[in-house]
C-alpha cells in the first residue's frame, strides 16, 4: 500500500459553515461531515474527543446533537481515548450507527474491533463513520502541559489556540499573546507508541482529513471507502463545503506525501531497530515486541 | 491435526483432496462429490454416507441368515430422509468442560447467523443441549468451552478425545483459554466442593487457536467459523485469505495460557508500544480498565483475567495484510451470511 493509503480523491476543502469555523481547528471537516451525518441520519451519535475536566485535555464523550459536537470541535494535541467508548455507545446509548472520529491508530484500532471483534460484542456493524485525522506523533497530557507552561510559558488555562505548521509549535492566548516553540524540541515528549506507528494519513478510515497541503483555513481531504464516498458526496450536494482541485493549492500533495514517507521510513527503522535492542550472554540480539509480526 | 509450536504461521496440515475450485462462500456446489478418497481422518460428513451403505447391505445380506429384516430396513430410510442437499459442510462441536454455558449461549447469540450457518457452512455435530450425540464424535473444527477439572477424570478423558478426534481444536473463551474466573477457584462450592483444580485446556492437549474473552464475541466465533470452512473447503485463495486471518489467533494459542490486565503493562506499554488509543477499556467486560491521562489503568482485584484486552489492543498484533483489506473482508463476511 502506497504511504497515502487508498483512495478515491484527494480534494482541498473547507466548511460553509460559518458556526463550525469559528471553532474549528483548520477546514472544519470532521464536525461538518459529523453534522451532516447526524442531520441525515447516517449517524445516530459520534464518539468525539469532548472537553474534559482539566484545561486542554480532551475526554471521550458520545455526541448526539450538533452542538455537542461544536463544544468538541478543534485539535487538542494530547490522546483522546475514544476507542474506550465503542461498546458505550453501541450498547448502553443503544445507537446502531456510530460515528467515531480518531487518529490513524484509532482507526486501526476501529478496523481491528469490527475484522477481530473478540471482545467487541455488536460493534462491527454498527460503525457507520470512522473519519481519521492524520497524525504525525501524539503527546501525553503532562508532555503538553510542559510543552506549553514550560517552554511557552503560558498557563494551560489561558491558552485560545494550539497548532502545529511550518515547523513551529505556536500557542494563542486569550489576551492576544502568541508563544512558539521549534518542533524539534517536542520531541522528547511525544508518546514511545508512536514510534512505531506506520500510518500519516488513517488510511483505513473512512474519509480522513488534516491540514498538511492546504493553504491555511482549509483542509486536505482523502475520500477513501464506499461508504466514505457516498457520505462524502451528499455532504457535497448538500453544499457543506467548498472545495478546490488538489493539483491547483499550494503545498499540495506533495507536501503531504513527503511528511508520510518520512514518519513512516523514521518509524519503521524505529521497528527493525527494536529488533535488535540488546544482547544475550551468548552475543545474539535481544529484541522488543513487534506488533506487526505476532502477538 | 497437531499445531505446528514452532511455526505457527503454517496452516494446519489439513488439505481436503482438490474440490471444485469455485466453492464461493455464497455459492454452494449442487451436489457433494460421491466419490471421497482415503484420508487418515475422515471427518463426519463422509462418514455418515458408508454407514448407511454398510447398514443397507447388511440389510440385504441379513434374510439369508434372519427372516426379521424388516426393522432394519426401516431405520435405513429413516437415515436417508435425513440427508441433507447442500454443500460439503464442515463439522463443528463444542465439547463443555467447566464453563458457565456463557460460550455457548455467545454461539446462539448469533441468531438468524446461526441458522445461516448451519443451514451452509457447518454441521453442528457435538453440543450441550443443542445435539442429541453423547459421546465425543469426529470433527473438523471443535470449540472447548471451560477449563479442564483435573479432579473430574471424564473431563480430562473427554478433552483428549475431543483433541484426537479434532482438525482444528479452539479454545473457546476465556475460560478454556486462559482459565479465567476458573483461576480463582479453591475448591469449596456446591455441588462438588471437592473440586478445586481448574486449569485452561492447552495444560492438558495442543490448542490451535483461542477465541478469548467473557463471554467471548458471537460476530468472532461466526467469523472463524466462516474462515475454518473457507481454510477446510475453499479453492486456493479463499485458503489463503483464512490462513492469513487465523493465524494470530492461532499465535496468541502458542503465545501461552495466562492472560490478565497486566499484559497491557508487561507487552504493550513497558515495551514501548501502548498509544493510549482506549480500546482495552472500551473492550474489558467488566469495566476494571480506566484510561488516567491517556493510558490504561487496571483494576486487578476486577479483573477476571479473561485476555480480551490484549487481544484486542492494536498493538498484541495488527496485521496489515488482513487489515488493508477490511472492507473487502467484511463485505465477504457479510455476503456469505445473508
Amino acid at each position: 500500500m502506497d504511504v497515502l493509503g487508498n483512495y478515491k480523491s484527494a480534494i482541498s476543502a473547507r466548511s460553509t459553515d460559518k458556526d463550525i469555523l469559528k471553532m474549528a481547528q483548520d477546514g472544519g471537516i470532521i464536525t461538518t461531515l459529523f453534522a451532516y451525518a447526524l442531520e441525515e441520519g447516517i449517524i445516530d451519535g459520534a464518539i468525539v474527543a469532548g472537553p474534559g475536566d482539566e484545561p486542554w485535555k480532551p475526554e471521550p464523550m458520545v455526541v448526539t446533537t450538533k452542538a455537542e459536537l461544536l463544544a468538541a470541535a478543534g485539535t487538542r494535541y494530547t490522546i483522546s481515548p475514544n476507542l474506550s467508548l465503542i461498546k458505550e455507545a453501541t450498547r448502553s446509548y443503544g445507537l446502531d450507527r456510530v460515528g467515531i472520529v480518531g487518529t490513524p491508530c484509532q482507526i486501526q484500532a476501529t478496523r481491528k474491533a469490527q475484522v477481530y471483534p473478540i471482545g467487541m460484542r455488536d460493534v462491527d456493524d454498527k460503525i457507520a463513520l470512522a473519519l481519521g485525522i492524520y497524525c504525525m506523533e501524539n503527546l501525553s497530557y503532562q508532555g503538553l502541559e510542559a510543552i506549553v507552561e514550560d517552554h511557552c510559558n503560558q498557563k494551560m488555562e489561558s491558552v485560545k489556540k494550539m497548532d502545529i505548521g511550518k515547523g513551529k509549535f505556536t500557542v494563542y492566548t486569550e489576551r492576544g499573546a502568541v508563544s512558539q516553540m521549534p518542533l524539534k524540541l517536542i520531541h522528547k515528549y511525544v508518546q514511545p507508541g508512536c514510534h512505531v506507528c506506520l500510518d500519516y494519513v488513517a488510511n483505513l478510515a473512512d474519509i480522513s482529513s488534516g491540514s498538511v497541503g492546504s493553504p491555511d483555513g482549509w483542509s486536505t481531504v482523502f475520500v477513501r471507502s464506499v461508504k466514505g464516498n457516498a457520505v462524502w458526496d451528499g455532504a457535497i450536494a448538500a453544499g457543506c463545503f467548498e472545495t478546490k482541485p488538489m493539483d491547483q493549492v499550494k503545498p499540495g500533495l506533495d507536501l503531504v506525501k513527503k511528511l508520510a514517507t518520512e514518519k513512516i521510513t523514521k518509524n519503521q527503522k524505529n521497528v527493525d531497530a527494536r529488533k535488535t535492542i540488546g544482547l544475550k550472554a551468548d552475543g545474539t540480539p535481544k529484541g522488543l515486541r513487534n506488533p506487526y509480526e505476532s502477538p | 491435526m497437531k499445531p505446528a509450536a514452532s511455526q505457527p504461521q503454517t496452516k494446519p496440515e489439513v488439505k481436503p483432496e482438490a474440490k471444485p475450485a469455485a466453492s464461493q462462500p455464497q455459492a454452494k456446489p449442487e451436489a457433494k462429490p460421491e466419490v471421497k478418497t482415503a484420508r487418515s481422518k475422515p471427518h463426519r460428513k463422509p462418514e455418515v454416507k458408508p454407514e448407511e451403505k454398510s447398514a443397507a447391505t447388511v440389510a440385504q445380506a441379513k434374510p439369508a441368515v434372519k427372516p426379521s429384516d424388516v426393522i432394519v430396513e426401516e431405520k435405513v430410510e429413516v437415515v436417508r430422509k435425513e440427508e441433507k442437499p447442500v454443500a460439503e459442510k464442515i463439522t463443528i462441536g463444542e465439547l463443555h468442560l467447566s464453563g458457565c454455558t456463557g460460550c455457548l449461549v455467545t454461539l446462539a447469540d448469533n441468531y438468524e447467523g446461526l441458522f445461516k450457518l448451519l443451514d451452509d457452512y457447518a454441521d453442528l455435530v457435538y453440543a450441550l443441549t443443542l445435539v442429541d450425540t453423547r459421546h465425543v464424535p469426529e470433527m473438523d473444527v471443535c470449540l472447548v468451552e471451560g477449563s479442564c477439572c483435573l479432579d473430574d477424570k471424564l473431563s480430562v478423558q473427554e478433552l483428549k478425545e475431543a483433541r484426537e478426534k479434532s482438525k482444528i481444536l479452539v479454545g473457546y473463551g476465556a475460560c478454556a483459554a486462559y482459565g479465567n474466573i476458573t483461576r480463582f477457584c479453591r475448591g469449596g462450592q456446591w455441588n462438588q466442593p471437592g473440586q478445586e483444580a481448574f486449569v485452561p485446556i492447552s495444560e492438558i492437549v495442543d490448542v490451535d487457536l483461542y477465541i478469548p474473552s467473557c463471554p467471548p464475541c458471537p460476530q468472532q466465533v461466526r467469523n472463524v467459523a466462516v474462515m475454518a470452512y473457507l481454510l477446510l473447503r475453499g479453492n486456493d485463495e479463499q485458503k489463503q485469505l483464512a490462513t492469513a486471518y487465523l493465524t494470530p489467533l492461532m499465535q496468541l494459542a502458542q503465545r501461552g495460557n495466562e492472560a490478565c490486565g497486566c499484559d497491557l503493562m508487561y507487552d504493550v506499554i513497558n515495551q514501548g508500544l501502548c498509544m493510549g488509543c482506549g480500546t482495552c477499556a472500551g473492550t474489558c467486560p467488566v469495566r476494571a480498565i480506566t484510561m488516567e491521562y491517556g493510558k490504561p489503568n487496571v483494576n486487578r482485584d476486577q479483573c477476571i483475567k479473561c485476555g480480551a484486552c490484549y487481544a484486542q489492543c492494536p498493538r498484541s498484533w495488527f496485521n496489515f495484510d488482513v487489515m488493508n483489506n477490511y472492507e473487502g473482508i467484511m463485505d465477504a463476511i457479510k455476503g456469505a451470511m445473508q
